[in-house]
């Protein structure tokens, strides 16, 4: 895959209450991303694979990268209402809206707070749902060394991809790690902890979207029976769970990803 | 000086490979290894010994709270402080404390304090702990971003409740109540002493210093390793303008007293060994909450002592390195009293929460640590601050005659009364 040029810029949001980096890249169909929890990775091969297809918008939530305001946004609506802000900051009108783990929960939270402004929505394995027969593992109490684990079939893949530029052993870089972490997991617990549902299920019936629900059939975080549990809720829907992919199904299998969100985008 | 004796009350039956089998003696630790018939014992036992350092002189008695803890079980202080009212007479109790930000609504604790206060005839010190990510997050659930905002919220409501006179409504972000009205008020008006609980957040040198209460510092690794953070707060006293009375500050320590050196690590290092080695086997994932801590915190490398599985070394070392490091002060009265009295002149602190119970230890060790540390220790440490003698503004200030309860029933009619 040919790298491409990515564009950062701020964008300010609600007079000041936020400022947000925006990841650009690509042309065609307008496409926002809203990223999970661990926030975009260096040079994130997912989101190179979307700018391949689509004009890509990715913004960051505050708390991650350089988006700042994670004070302002207490609570789940403080931060659908938020994504509403940026979309439409951004000129945008009902983009395609695509949103992985985290940020699968808060696009299914805006197409069902304001249903008619998402026509496509993608959601990759995303939360917002507790069954109490597949408990959510606890990310909040994970080390970092767990992680590829729970979040990769291919484990060895996730571990270089995790640890790509990580030294732990440096105190400087581990300060500078803590404090990153301590910022985006404090903004992702404000929507995800201790338990991550926030009663999407009371309000998923309202989306309108023609939407594509996306699991790896080996996510061990969010197990695929929630694509079941989503698929039953929203109306317009339909389930693809690929094989050999775990919860970051963006990474293992991006190619696909991406071909199942332009078919999606571009049925009638 | 004053002395609060202290016992986390940890459970003492933890299997001998315990740290192989389970990964932390916190948050998600099985309670089948609890058993609720040895328990009663235990219970008993404990608040004896707490009844017994009355009997010897300690300044005061305390208690604490935690949840799904294997080495603290007392997750309602509150309950354990009640017993202590109504049977001792003279010591103070020590509540440090409530979890503020996990009451709900919070003037549950403004209440439950002031009854306390009013039941033991106002000896109550009041603590106010953020709690710990493992008791305040993991096993309490609250957000981990939101937990000192809600922990500031529940403390303007209490101290607002003991003050004001006439009911208030309380807007709040967390709680609200349109009629905020505590029945019934502290005797020690406007409140009792407060002790507030810290582990390294520059925040709370602040809070306690802005409102006059007494910082604690309750750590398990010794008088050596806290002179940066005790240090970190006198600095911030300073520089805030306030005076530097020691009983702004206290601090926990692990005591062994013997007869002899010799005889301190015959009697006591198994038991050492118990705590450092199954009582406080954290797993680091519930260490530190994301968000729990302030960024501003984290920059200053203040981290708490869980952090980054530090507590994990202390197990290895022997009990020679454990007396040498200051992690435990244990020997002989003389050698006991030569490291208090460098531990209190170095951190200056007027404060001293004894830990002289420590993990399994049985109850005629602690109860001869005790005695030994009553009077033969703490009468050689008594006057350390000769100028803040009179300070008062840190300790209780009990009614001078309060009425004595009774002896109960079944005691009149066992001694044929």
């Amino acid at each position: 895959m040919t790298t491409l040029t990515i564009h950062n810029r701020m964008l300010e949001i609600g007079n000041g209450r936020a400022a947000v980096e925006v990841w650009e890249a690509g042309e065609g169909t307008p496409l926002v991303f809203l990223h999970g929890a661990g926030g975009l990775m260096p040079n994130d091969l997912f989101f190179q694979a979307l700018a391949a297809k689509f004009h890509v918008y990715a913004p960051l939530l505050p708390g991650y990268g350089g988006s700042e305001g994670e004070d302002e946004l207490r609570d789940m609506l403080d931060a659908t209402l938020h994504t509403g802000d940026v979309i439409d900051a951004l000129g945008l009108v009902r983009p395609a809206l695509v949103g992985h783990s985290m940020g699968g929960m808060l696009a299914a939270e805006l197409a069902s707070v304001a249903p008619n402004d998402v026509e496509r929505l993608a959601l990759i394995a995303p939360a917002g749902l507790w069954l109490d027969a597949y408990p959510i593992e606890d990310l909040f109490a994970k080390l970092p060394f767990e992680l590829p684990e729970l979040l990769f079939h291919d484990v060895a893949l996730g571990e270089r991809l995790m640890t790509a530029g990580l030294d732990l052993e440096d105190p400087e870089f581990l300060a500078e790690f803590l404090i990153t972490s301590a910022r985006r997991l404090g903004m992702a617990g404000k929507l995800l902890f201790p338990i991550p549902d926030r009663g999407l299920r009371r309000r998923l019936h309202r989306i309108k979207a023609k939407t594509l629900i996306l699991w790896g059939e080996s996510d061990r975080l969010i197990k695929p029976v929630y694509g079941e549990a989503f698929a039953a809720a929203i109306a317009d829907s339909s389930l693809l769970t690929l094989p050999e992919a775990g919860h970051l199904v963006t990474h293992e299998k991006p190619a696909q990803v991406v071909d199942a969100i332009a078919t999606l985008i571009d049925a009638g | 000086m004053k002395f609060t004796w202290f016992n986390l009350m940890p459970w003492p039956h933890l299997p001998v490979d315990f740290r192989e089998r389970h990964r932390s003696v916190w948050v998600d630790i099985p309670s089948s290894l609890y058993d609720p018939k040895k328990g009663h014992e235990v219970y008993n036992t404990y608040l004896d010994q707490l009844e017994y350092a009355e009997s010897l002189g300690f300044d005061g008695i305390g208690v604490n709270e935690h949840h799904a803890n294997a080495y603290g079980l007392m997750p309602s202080p509150n309950i354990m402080a009640a017993t202590l009212a109504r049977r001792t007479s003279k010591a103070a109790l020590v509540v440090l404390g409530n979890s503020i930000a996990l009451y709900n609504p919070p003037i549950r604790v403004a209440e439950e304090f002031a009854m306390l206060d009013v039941i033991s005839g106002g000896r109550l010190v009041a603590g106010f702990p953020v709690g710990t990510s493992m008791d305040t997050n993991y096993a309490y659930g609250q957000v981990p971003a939101l937990t000192r905002e809600k922990y500031t919220e529940a403390h303007e409501l209490i101290m607002r409740a003991w003050k004001e006179d006439e009911p208030f409504a309380f807007n709040g972000q967390f709680t609200q109540l349109r009629y905020a009205n505590c029945w019934p008020k502290p005797i020690q008006a406007p409140r009792p002493p407060v002790m507030i609980p810290g582990g390294g957040s520059i925040e709370t040198y602040d809070f306690c210093i802005e409102n006059e209460y007494s910082y604690s510092y309750l750590s398990f690794t010794g008088y050596k390793r806290a002179q940066l953070l005790m240090d970190g707060f006198w600095n911030r006293v300073e520089e805030m303008g306030a005076d530097k009375s020691p009983y702004r500050a206290g601090f926990a320590q692990t005591i062994c007293v013997a007869e002899t050196d010799e005889e301190a690590k015959e009697l006591y290092a198994e038991h050492v060994n118990y705590f450092f080695n199954r009582c406080l086997h954290v797993y680091p994932g519930y260490a530190d909450a994301p968000g729990y801590r302030t960024v501003k915190t984290i920059k200053k490398g203040a981290l708490s002592q869980f952090t980054r599985s530090s507590l994990g070394t202390l197990g290895k070392l022997t009990w020679e390195e454990l007396v040498a490091d200051g992690h435990i002060i244990a020997g002989s009265p003389e050698t006991v009293i030569r490291q208090m009295q460098e531990l209190i002149t170095g951190l200056k602190v007027g404060n001293i929460f004894c830990l002289l119970h420590i993990g399994n230890m049985p109850n005629e060790k602690t109860r001869l640590s005790t005695r030994l540390f009553a009077e033969e220790v703490m009468p050689k440490l008594r006057n350390m601050w000769p100028e803040w003698a009179d300070d008062g503004r840190f300790w209780i200030h009990p009614l001078e005659t309060p009425v004595q309860t009774s002896t109960p029933l079944a005691a009149m009619a066992e001694a044929g009364q």
